[in-house]
């Protein structure tokens, strides 16, 4: 029943990917609805989330949940079969959910200043700040994953879907900025993660490439992308 | 057990008193180790190496950070008196407003700055602080507690607007806390304050002021 499960996103938000990512990961079949967040936002997204305002939200049964991790633990919650998409013990749990929070807090808004950095300098400073944290999220991949290959061991789970969701944008932001960070001499685990994580079934229809963000941030009139 | 589960943590800190209130409302025995915020222990900075703060909750000497995923590893560890609901919705609203009460960039960080900025600054922070307030007033609604009949996640997540906000308010000389305005908010604080597990590890009043009182006078001389 596809019409149970939508999901308000746009393709090119890595929030709105986590939350689709997680329904493939999980078979759950969802109708998605694009939806305008510049200038007039959509009218359901008010209605929906009204609080923040902001996609992705999921409607299940009529409901609104919003916030991309809170959506992917829901997603876990109400769709018990496997895999899961939390580790089961409630120390990793921890783990992968500490992470994210670092990664959210502090990986983000570099690679946004990678990607819409007006001087080189600025760009500069991004890169060097997002090129430390990798460095930090390459010693949580040994960390997590024990020698497997994801952060959720065998298959991708909640970090994996978190972190990779923005391949696309860090790729972008590289190109943008004109600086290397994700490469094999410095990450060189991360970018045998990012290789494996972007050829999934579940990844690979929905996760936007780096030329994709290119686009966007090229055709942006006053901040506002026009494609 | 009581040295299986330790505590890092600040007297003064909202962010360490939720996840003693936790243990505490879970009836799990710890041993708490106080922390001088000016002076770390190498032992917390062991245990928290990227953010170096506290709290921090080791069990089975593992340490977990952040004071929102610690009240989830409490949750999930220790099942007696659940601090989150069952049902898969009713957690998913319970968790989006803990994230709401922690956001470092939305409105309860208005709260915050409020009480330490002055002028024009600090006018914005209040009718910010007030949308804030406003919101939880109206989540509220018809419940004696965020979590329903029993204080939960959000409650112990929104301890700081019990009893660190009235003694902010009276250092900074401003009312944000109207009861006229807020009359669900204020209702659900003395309901809260009424409870054993609260009232038995939270800081003392006067305590808490002086604390403030000397921050506020710190950062006046510095201007």
């Amino acid at each position: 029943m596809a019409e149970e499960v939508k999901l308000l996103g746009r393709r090119l938000s890595p929030f709105s990917t986590r939350v689709a990512i997680a329904l493939n990961v999980k078979e759950v079949s969802y109708e998605f609805v694009k939806v305008e967040i510049f200038g007039q936002k959509s009218e359901i997204l008010l209605e929906c989330n009204p609080v923040y305002k902001k996609i992705p939200v999921l409607i299940h049964h009529g409901k609104p949940i919003c916030e991309s991790m809170i959506i992917l633990q829901y997603i876990d919650d109400v769709w018990t079969r496997n895999p899961s998409i939390l580790p089961s013990h409630p120390y990793y749990r921890a783990i992968a959910r500490f992470w994210v929070t670092y990664i959210d807090n502090n990986l983000l808004i570099t690679i946004w200043g990678m990607m819409m950095a007006a001087s080189k300098e600025a760009a500069k400073e991004a890169a060097g700040r997002a090129a430390e944290i990798l460095q930090t999220l390459e010693e949580a991949f040994k960390q997590c994953s024990q020698g497997k290959d994801f952060f959720g061991g065998d298959a991708i789970g909640y970090l994996d879907i978190a972190l990779g969701s923005f391949l696309g944008p860090l790729k972008a932001g590289e190109k943008l900025s004109n600086v290397e960070i994700f490469d094999e001499k410095t990450v060189p685990l991360l970018v045998g993660w990012a290789e494996r994580f972007s050829k999934l079934d579940a990844v690979k229809e929905v996760l936007a490439d780096a030329e994709e963000y290119i686009e966007m941030v090229q055709s942006m009139n006053d901040g506002v992308p026009t494609v | 057990m009581a040295e299986e589960v330790k505590v890092f943590r600040s007297w003064g800190s909202p962010f360490s008193y939720r996840v003693e209130l936790a243990l505490r409302l879970k009836g799990v025995a710890y041993e708490y180790i106080e922390e001088d915020l000016s002076n770390k222990s190498t032992l917390l900075l062991e245990y928290n190496p990227v953010h170096k703060k506290v709290p921090v909750l080791l069990h089975h000497g593992k340490p977990i950070a952040e004071s929102l995923l610690i009240l989830e590893y409490i949750e999930e560890t220790w099942q007696e008196n659940p601090i989150l609901p069952k049902d898969p919705r009713e957690r998913a609203v319970a968790r989006f407003w803990c994230r709401f009460l922690d956001d470092k960039v939305s409105e309860m960080f208005a709260l915050w700055m409020s009480c330490w900025t002055e002028g024009e600054t600090q006018q914005n922070f209040m009718e910010q602080a007030k949308e804030c307030l406003h919101l939880l007033e109206e989540e509220l609604k018809g419940k004696k507690f965020f979590g329903g009949d029993s204080i939960g996640m959000v409650d112990i997540a929104a301890s700081s607007i019990a009893h660190w906000l009235g003694v902010l308010e009276e250092v900074a000389g401003i009312s944000l806390l109207d009861e006229e305005k807020y009359p669900n908010l204020c209702k659900w604080t003395e309901e809260f304050l009424k409870s054993d597990a609260v009232m038995e590890c939270l800081p003392k009043r006067a305590n808490l002021l002086a604390l403030f009182q000397t921050r506020k006078q710190a950062i006046s001389s510095v201007k």
